[in-house]
């Protein structure tokens, strides 16, 4: 009938959100006879905005030449094992020996990152995303504010796929926004989306596959969307048309 | 720049701002994070594909802090019998003023409890991801975290009078 004592842990616990529900709620209901621990938890809380607020900043700043990976030469002799990543490098990069316009083989460059992203992103299981699809709202005027342009978050439930959540990446030209969606099954798809260079530059969609990888990419305007997952492509097409469809109505 | 690269260079940003919030020094978190870097580069063989990047950077980062902390603490001991005058660049003993500057107070939480404030607070690491980040039970996080979190909060002086004498010791 009692309810056990909140301990310091699960203060802590509760500043992080970490509780399961029932018990959050009676550490609610603890502090809500308590104001001097109340205000101690709001100052927890308060403390991890402060943090961001004063080191976020970092996150902006340009990365100075000495922390610049070395030369590709040196790479490669220095780690073979990590032959895969350098094939689907390889082999999109051949792909785009096809294409001879620097703005095309740019907006390969930027296509990989966003592969490269899904390949970090989505195998997570504990942190697939910085920010959850329960605070949409907060989530979408974070990255915009970000980004600097209103960004919008397509809803592909249509199709079977519902928001997990998004994450702020750094890209070659500023932060990039990256949200993330899964099926029932846990199969995950990832849209990649970054502020063109050329805002009136609008694209088809192109397509590029390596490693299992699928990756449609488009410029629309201001936006350059790119749409990652380990699916067929007919059926990440679909999933892309959707994506435009809803971005463009 | 080859891809292997490419996937750590991603997360250059976010070990510079762990390593600022950590040292609050801009040149020692750059030497911190190229050392890491270093390091990572040449052990990257033993990353275990599929598993999280972030996370074993970070404790590779965390182990040649934690050593380089040892050598600092030795090298800063013989430099204060040989220069007492150098402790008052090192001593940081801020005024108040001084203290309610986040960063001044964070260099002023002990070592261990900032790093888990950072991992959970700043870097936002599950428990379980700084345990196996510090190399340290998951008790251990979370004693060190409520004892750096209200150590923060008398040093920042959330509510001035009370707490403020509980640091005069």
């Amino acid at each position: 009938m009692s309810v056990p004592p909140v301990t310091e842990a699960e203060l802590n616990a509760y500043v992080d959100a970490v509780l399961p529900p029932a018990r959050a709620a009676e550490v609610e209901a603890y502090l809500a006879e308590r104001p001097d621990e109340a205000a101690r938890v709001a100052s927890y809380r308060e403390q991890a905005h402060a943090l961001r607020r004063e080191f976020d900043q970092v996150l902006d700043e340009p990365v100075p030449e000495r922390l610049r990976p070395p030369p590709p030469a040196r790479a490669l002799r220095r780690y073979a094992a990590v032959l895969a990543w350098i094939v689907l490098g390889g082999a999109i990069g051949w792909q785009l020996h096809a294409y001879t316009s620097v703005r095309q083989v740019e907006a390969g460059a930027w296509a990989r990152r966003a592969a490269m992203a899904h390949v970090t992103y989505s195998p997570e299981v504990r942190h697939p995303v910085e920010v959850g699809a329960d605070q949409e709202a907060h989530l979408v005027a974070w990255l915009s504010k970000r980004l600097g342009t209103p960004l919008k978050v397509p809803h592909l439930g249509g199709l079977g796929y519902s928001l997990v959540g998004g994450r702020l990446l750094p890209g070659d030209r500023g932060p990039v926004a990256q949200f993330m969606y899964q099926d029932g099954k846990g199969l995950r798809l990832t849209l990649y989306v970054r502020v063109n260079p050329d805002a009136s530059r609008e694209t088809a969609f192109r397509f590029s596959q390596e490693q299992g990888i699928s990756v449609f990419y488009w410029l629309d305007k201001k936006l350059g969307y790119a749409l990652s997952g380990e699916i067929d492509k007919s059926d990440l097409l679909r999933v892309a048309d959707a994506v435009y469809k809803q971005l463009n109505p | 720049m080859s891809d292997d690269d490419g996937l750590i260079a991603q997360q250059i940003p976010r070990l510079r701002r762990y390593a600022r919030a950590l040292t609050g020094d801009r040149s020692a978190a750059d030497d911190l994070v190229q050392d890491t870097l270093e390091r990572a580069l040449s052990r990257y063989h033993l990353w275990r594909r599929g598993s999280d990047l972030r996370a074993w950077l970070f404790t590779i980062m965390h182990n040649i802090y934690v050593n380089q902390a040892r050598s600092r603490a030795r090298h800063q001991h013989e430099a204060l019998e040989a220069d007492p005058g150098a402790e008052a660049l090192r001593g940081r003993d801020p005024d108040w003023m001084e203290l309610r500057d986040l960063a001044s107070a964070l260099a002023r939480v002990p070592e261990e409890q900032r790093a888990v404030l950072l991992l959970v607070g700043l870097e936002q690491f599950t428990y379980d991801e700084a345990a196996r980040v510090l190399e340290i039970p998951i008790g251990t996080v979370m004693s060190r975290l409520s004892r750096g979190r209200e150590r923060l909060r008398i040093l920042i002086g959330g509510d001035a009078g009370v707490t403020a004498l509980k640091v005069v010791k």
